[in-house]
């Protein structure tokens, strides 16, 4: 069983964005990057299958800046087999990146089984990818989901959607599935994993190696900046328990006359 | 002048509101609305009176229920029929997972999340949120049409003063085609409340929660003022409540009128997820909590006697 786990590399998600002068993009030199967190869930349900299934081999695909490998070095020391890293620069769109995997995936010579991601990059929150992906593989896809079991080719996967209702389908494999948090706990790597991981197969490529090229950019990103600051607001001190009563019924009142939002 | 198609999900029957919200922004426009299922004839007349020229009501074998492709299928039929320049739908759970795959059946791009934009000369131009919001960019689409948008709801808002439209109700024979991922169950949401993305106010409440059943209070607020009820990631790692209710970068980004923090430091990535909020209240101990840079109106005190205070000047002020 061929499981392909595609994963991005994101800022962590405690930086401060600072938008390009010209803004094109954002300021990338001084970022920590790390895996896309919901990509961690994507690996970590590879990683129970193929406890289940000893044939099973995980391939994490990649496609991004060569900045550093953090993301997938990450996913094998977690106990992924293999990398496949495609470079390209780091504002990429959605179409392009979908194209670039699909092209990495056929690249490999293997036939994807199962193909798993995050249910969205917190880079360019596009939610797009995995249901591009699947179109352009004509596969089947359920996303967001939250709930993954196999039986032999049959897949039962829960996708939660607006107010945390599930929608459960049934979808026989090749299929793609996207992944959100509460699927299940990510493992650590270990030491010894780590180790391991520098020793795993790495294949890199380029986007004209995997059949992309500026003519496939199907929606362009300019003018990046910061969104407008808030004036300062109102602040109430309301540590005194003989005045809590009196702040409260004027912040109360202020929401009505003055924010008008109540 | 552009020829749009604007797709509107039912909910219990009903267009979602994020639809009307389009259809103001797309005035001066050739709009048509397509629907998969049925509509009653009010709401013909509600989107008519948005604006909408046809309204196409596709229905057919194996579309009773969503499926991302037999929906795809089904429109991107009923699309090709047609010469649309582009096709808007809400960035909603249905519209965030179909029309990735619709845009593709037309090798077609997707302007993703879309919170605000123009149509100057029939060609859209978008700003949309990257890093759930801590920087925005223009979006433009290339490639070929149609091309997709989708707009995050609360962000466009209503449009105001309308006059009766003369739009019109069609029957559209759909094909959904080979459907091999299909919901065979739906297990419905412990509560009924509108979801975050959607709702028009929020009460969240973070780590100084201390634990799940303190929400309780939180939810008795939320009761009287019509809230949705939120958790920082801070509260959902310490399990004090789902996922589903995060607020955040790796949660819901959401935009309501009024926002209620209590007990929430304000985490940048908790701040990226609340900062479109219209009006935001901050409740802390802490005064020097960065959720204070954020809030037009904050109180420094403890959650636990302000929270009960507000409700109940909330329910002298509504009459309950």
């Amino acid at each position: 069983m061929n499981i392909f786990v595609c994963v991005k590399q994101v800022p962590d998600t405690e930086t401060k964005i600072t938008p390009t002068a010209d803004g094109s993009f954002i300021e990338t030199n001084s970022i920590k990057w790390i895996m896309n967190p919901y990509d961690e869930f994507a690996v970590e349900q590879a990683l129970l299958i193929k406890a289940a299934n000893s044939a099973a081999n995980v391939t994490v695909v990649r496609v991004g800046s060569v900045k550093d490998t953090e993301a997938l070095r990450t996913a094998m020391a977690m106990g992924a087999d293999e990398a496949i890293l495609v470079e390209a620069q780091d504002n990429l769109d959605s179409y392009s990146i979908a194209k670039a995997l699909k092209g990495a995936i056929e690249k490999s010579g293997k036939k994807p089984d199962l193909i798993l991601t995050g249910k969205q990059a917190i880079d360019d929150d596009a939610l797009q990818v995995p249901q591009i992906l699947a179109q352009m593989l004509d596969l089947p896809s359920v996303s967001v989901i939250v709930g993954f079991e196999l039986n032999g080719t049959t897949v039962k996967a829960k996708r939660e959607i607006e107010g945390g209702a599930l929608e459960v389908y049934s979808v026989e494999a090749p299929a793609v599935f996207a992944c959100n948090k509460g699927l299940n706990t990510p493992r650590y790597a270990s030491l010894p994993g780590i180790m391991k991981a520098k020793k795993k197969p790495l294949a890199q490529y380029s986007l004209s190696d995997v059949g992309v090229s500026d003519a496939d950019r199907r929606v362009k990103y300019s003018e990046f900046r910061l969104p407008p600051e808030k004036p300062a607001g109102k602040k109430f001190d309301a540590t005194d328990a003989a005045k809590q009563a009196e702040v409260v019924a004027q912040v109360v009142g202020l929401l009505r006359t003055e924010a008008k939002v109540i | 002048m552009a020829n749009v198609l604007v797709f509107t999900e039912l909910h219990d029957g009903k267009v979602k509101p994020v639809t009307l919200e389009i259809l103001g922004k797309l005035a001066g426009q050739n709009t048509d609305v397509a629907v998969i299922g049925d509509l009653s004839a009010d709401e013909v007349t509600v989107l008519a009176n948005h604006g909408a020229q046809n309204i196409h009501k596709i229905n057919g074998a194996n579309l009773d229920k969503y499926s991302p492709e037999g929906y795809a299928n089904a429109l991107a039929n009923f699309i090709k029929s047609k010469s649309y320049d582009y096709v808007f739908a809400g960035a909603t759970s249905m519209g965030k997972d179909l029309l990735p795959r619709l845009a593709t059946q037309f090798d077609a791009g997707l302007a993703s999340d879309v919170v605000n934009f123009t149509m100057d000369g029939g060609v859209f131009a978008g700003t949309r949120p990257f890093f759930s919001g801590k920087c925005l960019a223009k979006v433009e689409l290339t490639g070929p049409k149609p091309h997709f948008v989708s707009i995050r709801p609360n962000a466009l808002g209503m449009t105001e003063g309308l006059t009766a439209g003369a739009g019109t109700a069609h029957d559209v024979a759909g094909d959904a085609g080979n459907v091999r991922a299909a919901i065979s169950e739906i297990i419905k949401a412990a509560s009924s409340k509108i979801d975050l993305a959607e709702a028009n106010i929020i009460v969240t409440g973070g780590r100084a929660m201390k634990s799940a059943e303190n929400f309780k209070i939180l939810e008795e607020l939320a009761d009287v003022i019509g809230a949705t009820v939120g958790a920082s990631r801070a509260a959902v790692d310490s399990g004090f409540a789902p996922h589903s209710m995060q607020v955040g970068q790796t949660g819901k980004t959401v935009s309501p009128s009024l926002y209620i923090a209590c007990g929430v430091s304000g985490a940048i990535q908790h701040l990226a997820g609340m900062r479109t909020s219209k009006v935001i209240v901050a409740i802390n101990t802490d005064p020097d909590a960065p959720i204070f840079t954020r809030a037009d109106y904050g109180i420094v005190g403890d959650l636990f006697t302000i929270v009960p205070l507000l409700k109940e000047e909330f329910k002298k002020l509504l009459g309950k």
